[in-house]
């Protein structure tokens, strides 16, 4: 299931020409506000049409202003799960999720299974509950599960997790993670922060001013600051690493991965299990030596594959194995290690500078 | 009960047939036309919105008048729909049109007011989940503004229980015919000795009107309840 979409629009002053393509997994449309990923969305969703342009997805032409094609939005079979979550107010928590259901069971004669989008999302105890009477957190939990009753074939979510706390985030983030990889449905997943991207992304769109600046795998955008407008300082690498051991008495858990191994603060998943792990590039240092008596428990060997001034810094690409890392120097730090592309170097990381909430659960590239 | 002769029952008994009649009968115009206001633009949307109006602010003698005239005996729409044995003239039926058409404005605007409230995001939400216009019009639009529509009818029906000046002009003042509440009360008035029967419908009226308003309230409590926290 592929999304194609080459779409223009004018809206006085705000421009809107953007082309990409998204295939399986999770695609992130990545912006500051204003630079048009929330009317992306709502032109895939049918909710808005632009002047020209062509919207595909799997195979079926849902837009095509040549042909004066334009499919209705009920008829598209894709669903939103949007930043107010939109719950209908009248009706009860099962209410709002047999919505969808029925109408995806009266096109196709059957409803996805409300049993096991309930186990996943843990709706259960909510069910007899109204939409007013729920959390943040909650109603967002049952918003997505009515999106994926609808049986949609492509799910956008229009930055679901803006309008909550840290600790809300936190609580959906993994919910979101198993949707990515266990509902088999493509998503669309607006965001203007970076480490939602990180944890969630398979491919990224970088948009901006109303163009695409760049898109390409997670792990590529996001190590290139340059592609990062107003989030430069939180580029970094992303690492697909498996959960390795767990040290109790030291308090940390051992992940592997092909950079090398790093210690993290103990998180409480099973041994084997598949993480992405985000290193941000300010909290990367570089070593030409070996350090020795040194707290940080994390160093990673590798050579310097290219260095990129960024005004007054300097984002420095290190090889570790398959993959590569970034660090974020000064260009004075640069300039006194004597840093050029070639050099063996370590990269050295904190520990506990690795949040256990910015480690996500699942891989970042998906078999196709 | 309340002593009132048999007259007085005949009265009352036809004004609630014909303000029941008048506001059932508006319901679905009123709603479709409260929903085109509120909802559509279209070339003449602010002469619909006038001639919506207009009994609101026409003298009711003006507008009772107008629909003799139309839907009199000889009038154009009364004689074609007199073909298919709809005879307004000086009948009950007559009545009820006129209460209809004064308390349609009324009922326009608490139900416009009401439409115009609903989050049009939601709506955009069922339609992503797959609902048709019609299906999102019944199963959001329509319940969202239920009070205001409720509101609207409750007004329409009290208006019509009041209802004098296009009435008498339409179709007279026939006792057990077309002789509503307020017919009966000036008739009374202009009898010697009507004090008294006078007195108890206006009680009589008092009571119907608030009983209107009660129930409405009690109605509109309970769906906001169930728009609210459970």
């Amino acid at each position: 299931m592929t999304l194609a979409v080459d779409v223009a629009l004018r809206r006085g002053t705000f421009s809107l020409e953007a082309a990409f393509t998204s295939g399986p997994g999770l695609t992130a449309l990545f912006g500051r506000s204003g630079s048009g990923k929330s009317t992306l969305i709502h032109l895939i969703a049918g909710l808005a049409r632009p002047d020209r342009g062509r919207i595909v997805v799997g195979g079926e032409p849902l837009l095509d202003t040549d042909r004066r094609l334009s499919v209705p939005v009920h008829r598209r079979r894709i669903a939103c799960v949007f930043q107010e979550a939109r719950l209908l107010p009248h009706l009860s928590v099962r209410g709002n999720l047999g919505y969808g259901r029925f109408f995806a069971s009266r096109r196709a004669g059957l409803g996805a299974d409300l049993a096991s989008v309930v186990e996943m999302l843990g709706i259960g105890h909510l069910l007899d509950r109204r939409p007013a009477g729920l959390s943040g957190g909650e109603t967002q939990r049952v918003a997505i599960g009515r999106a994926l009753l609808a049986k949609p074939r492509l799910l956008l979510m229009d930055e679901p997790l803006a309008a909550l706390d840290e600790a809300r985030k936190a609580e959906i983030l993994p919910y979101i993670e198993r949707l990515r990889d266990e509902a088999g449905i493509p998503i669309v997943y607006v965001s203007h922060a970076v480490a939602e991207v990180a944890r969630l992304a398979n491919t990224v769109v970088v948009l901006e001013g109303g163009r695409v600046a760049a898109t390409g795998p997670a792990d590529t955008i996001l190590r290139r600051a340059e592609l990062l407008p107003a989030h430069e300082a939180e580029a970094g690498a992303l690492l697909d690493m498996v959960v390795e051991a767990h040290d109790l008495a030291g308090g940390v858990t051992r992940l592997s991965g092909a950079a090398g191994q790093l210690a993290v603060p103990h998180f409480g998943r099973p041994v084997g299990t598949p993480v992405r792990v985000r290193l941000p590039a300010r909290d990367v240092l570089v070593a030409t030596q070996r350090p020795v008596g040194l707290s940080a428990r994390n160093m990673l060997a590798g050579r310097i594959a290219a260095l990129t001034p960024m005004g007054d810094a300097v984002m420095v690409e290190i090889a570790c194995g398959t993959t590569a890392i970034a660090a974020r120097l000064t260009r004075a730090s640069a300039q006194d290690l004597g840093l050029v592309p070639g050099l063996a170097v370590y990269a050295i990381v904190k520990s506990v500078a690795l949040d256990p909430a910015g480690v996500g659960i699942g891989r970042r590239t998906l078999e196709i | 009960m309340l002593g009132l002769t048999p007259e007085e029952w005949v009265a009352l008994s036809l004004s609630l047939k014909v303000a029941s009649v008048a506001t059932l009968a508006s319901l679905v115009p009123g709603l479709a036309v409260a929903w085109l206001l509120a909802r559509r633009d279209f070339y003449g949307r602010t002469l619909l919105d006038g001639l919506v109006h207009l009994p609101l602010i026409l003298p009711p003698v003006v507008t009772g008048y107008l629909l003799l005239l139309a839907f009199g005996r000889k009038g154009p729409a009364g004689a074609f729909l007199a073909e298919f044995g709809l005879v307004f003239a000086f009948r009950w039926t007559g009545a009820a049109l006129a209460c209809a058409v004064m308390g349609f404005p009324l009922m326009v605007r608490a139900m416009r007011l009401s439409l115009e409230a609903v989050d049009r995001r939601l709506e955009q939400a069922a339609s992503t989940l797959g609902a048709n216009p019609l299906a999102v019009f019944l199963t959001v639009t329509l319940p969202l503004s239920l009070p205001g529509i409720l509101a609207g009818a409750v007004l329409a029906f009290a208006k019509a229980m009041g209802e004098f000046g296009a009435t008498i002009t339409f179709v007279s003042n026939i006792p057990g015919e077309t002789q509503t509440l307020p017919s009966a009360i000036y008739t009374l008035t202009q009898v010697p000795g009507g004090e008294g029967g006078a007195l108890r419908l206006t009680l009589v009226s008092i009571l119907v009107s608030m009983g209107a308003l009660l129930a409405s309230d009690m109605l509109a409590r309970r769906v906001s309840r169930r728009l609210g926290a459970a």
